[in-house]
């Protein structure tokens, strides 16, 4: 018998499911393909949890929320804490003073203080802003371990397609975008990403290269690879990455690092973030139906905080400062 | 006081809609400015930006399409037609990108897509050079707005060559005209207002400054100061100074 049914099995319905059971509650978690695959969004994301590199443009709540993530997620999959590298191509310098004026904790680097960070960038770049302070974690472990975390727990991912209006009690609403005909103001931003497989590329943390056009950033994941990311386009297409896309986000690794030029494509991938219109995420609170949406690209950076607030309203009616009323 | 294709324009402010944090945000900057037209790409939306689209048009504003991202006369104007027929307006914002770093119109490119436009009944206002020759032709083939840049896109450089901008003010006076792109800081939206351009157009300056709703006002109080300047006859620079108060008859050692 559960205590609540949660549709989605993305991050955020895993999490939501977690923070359930952390407060006693047994929650269901149905998705309409199973367990994460490509076919969610959570599948193709950077997995960075840099709340301050995202102040140069979000919103505080995402800031102040974000920051508990890393300690949220250590609970769960193994979080490497290497903070956050931000570098710029030559021209283009005039973006780092930009960047580092606009977000805090964080720290001017010169080409020795790069080279001590990352070796293999040495001579490659004479200036950069470090965040010490920021983390990542391999977004696919993560699910598979969130997925661990509450078989242990007796909850299994099954699989079937419902909505909120087939079931009775509680509903946490984690469908991301195929909820857009339940939550008003949804709307799907289209994002872009490669997958590159280098054995001669060492990375200790994300690297983001400032561009005023091109902006990308790099992830390293263990075993040479490397994720790059990603384009926002405001456009619910769906479909296979762009050639511009992927011209745009090549280039810009190779202009990173030269030794990007040789190193294999393995994935490219494309898909929807559901955002709101001020891009921060929220819980809606419709009755006896919450609607946990609008990640937009903080899905990993939010999912923590947005779960702890939708099982909190569940566990004792508390709302929290992300959860709205309807 | 030239209009724009039949219209006459609340303020002398034309806003873009990319790069904005989040939609609310450009919304807060188009109530704070009052900016009476919007742009709006099209192009690597790939006919999918509805949501964002509908966004835009809620806007209450003159919508302006336009064709960034075309490189080609074709590209163009596929694009063009694409934007008719979802935004259900003639105007048409044309760009026709001859450089892809410095993202310069393509002259030729461009009046192959403006004859072909005006043609077809669209109402074009060509992102353009300042180049009075090119100008001349495009207004041959119809255009009767023009828009020169001031600075490369993005670059906030603000009016590089305002001899340029100033020669081509003056030889077409009855062609209304927008400073487009390059526009850095409320100063420049001044600027080009005193040298008698009808309206400005920025989007970067905006969307990426700190806070974009508060800088939008700024360039809107701009651009209205230097269109009052300009019809108000701003005094002749002069070499001598002029002292406001006679010295004759004080005593000074």
């Amino acid at each position: 018998m559960s205590d609540v049914t949660i549709i989605g099995a993305g991050v955020a319905g895993l999490w939501a499911a977690r923070s359930c059971l952390a407060r006693g509650l047994h929650p269901r978690v149905i998705d309409r393909v199973g367990p994460p695959g490509p076919h969610g969004c959570s599948w193709w994301a950077g997995g960075m949890l840099a709340p301050e590199c995202e102040s140069a443009t979000a919103e505080p709540p995402i800031v102040t929320h974000g920051r508990q993530a890393i300690g949220l997620w250590s609970d769960v999959t193994h979080v490497i804490k290497q903070g956050t590298l931000a570098l710029a191509p030559e021209r283009d310098r005039g973006e780092l003073d930009r960047f580092a004026a606009r977000t805090e904790g964080n720290t001017a680097c010169d080409a020795a203080a790069i080279a001590a960070l990352e070796p293999e960038l040495a001579g490659q770049h004479r200036r950069g802003v470090f965040f010490a302070a920021e983390a990542h974690l391999d977004p696919r472990q993560a699910l598979t371990d969130l997925i661990r975390t509450l078989a242990d727990a007796g909850v299994e991912v099954e699989t079937g397609a419902v909505e909120p209006k087939d079931l009775s009690g509680p509903v946490l609403d984690c469908r991301g975008l195929a909820a857009q005909g339940d939550v008003p103001g949804l709307r799907g931003v289209r994002g872009e990403m490669v997958v590159l497989h280098s054995d001669e590329i060492h990375l200790s943390r994300p690297i983001r290269l400032l561009h005023p056009r091109h902006p990308l950033y790099v992830v390293p994941r263990a075993n040479g690879i490397f994720m790059l990311g990603a384009t926002q386009i405001e456009s619910a297409a769906r479909g296979p990455m762009t050639a511009r896309s992927a011209l745009e986000l090549l280039s810009a690794a190779y202009a990173l690092d030269r030794r990007f030029a040789e190193a294999e494509v393995v994935e490219m991938g494309a898909d929807l973030r559901p955002a709101f219109a001020d891009n921060v995420p929220r819980v809606l609170r419709r009755g006896r139906v919450l609607h946990l949406n609008g990640l937009f690209r903080h899905g990993y950076l939010m999912s923590p905080a947005l779960a702890e607030q939708a099982a909190e309203v569940l566990a004792t009616g508390h709302m929290g400062d992300l959860v709205h009323e309807d | 006081m030239r209009d724009f294709y039949g219209e006459t324009l609340q303020t002398p402010m034309m806003l873009g809609t990319a790069r904005f944090p989040s939609p609310t945000m450009m919304e807060a900057a188009f109530r704070s400015s009052g900016a009476s037209v919007a742009t709006v790409s099209l192009r690597r939306e790939r006919g999918a930006g509805q949501a964002f689209w509908e966004m835009v048009r809620g806007l209450g504003v003159h919508l302006l399409p336009n064709t960034a991202g075309c490189h080609s006369a074709r590209e163009a104007i596929t694009t063009a037609q694409m934007a008719r027929e979802y935004f259900g307006t003639d105007w048409i914002k044309l760009e026709v990108i001859g450089h892809a770093d410095t993202l310069q119109p393509d002259p030729f490119g461009l009046l192959e897509a403006a004859e072909a436009l005006c043609a077809d009944g669209f109402k074009v206002f060509p992102y353009t050079t300042e180049d009075q020759v090119l100008a001349a032709r495009l207004i041959d083939a119809g255009c009767r707005v023009l828009m020169p840049w001031g600075a490369p896109i993005g670059s906030g450089m603000g009016l590089n060559n305002i001899h340029g901008l100033r020669t081509l003010r003056a030889a077409f006076p009855d062609v209304a005209m927008v400073v487009d792109a390059g526009l850095g800081l409320p100063s420049h939206a001044a600027q080009a207002m005193e040298l008698g351009f009808d309206a400005i157009l920025l989007n970067t300056a905006v969307a990426e400054a700190e806070d974009p709703p508060t800088m939008a006002r700024a360039f809107a109080l701009a651009a209205e100061a230097g269109a009052l300047a300009r019809t108000s006859g701003p005094m002749i620079a002069r070499d001598m100074a002029v002292p406001s108060t006679p010295v004759i008859g004080k005593a000074w050692l």
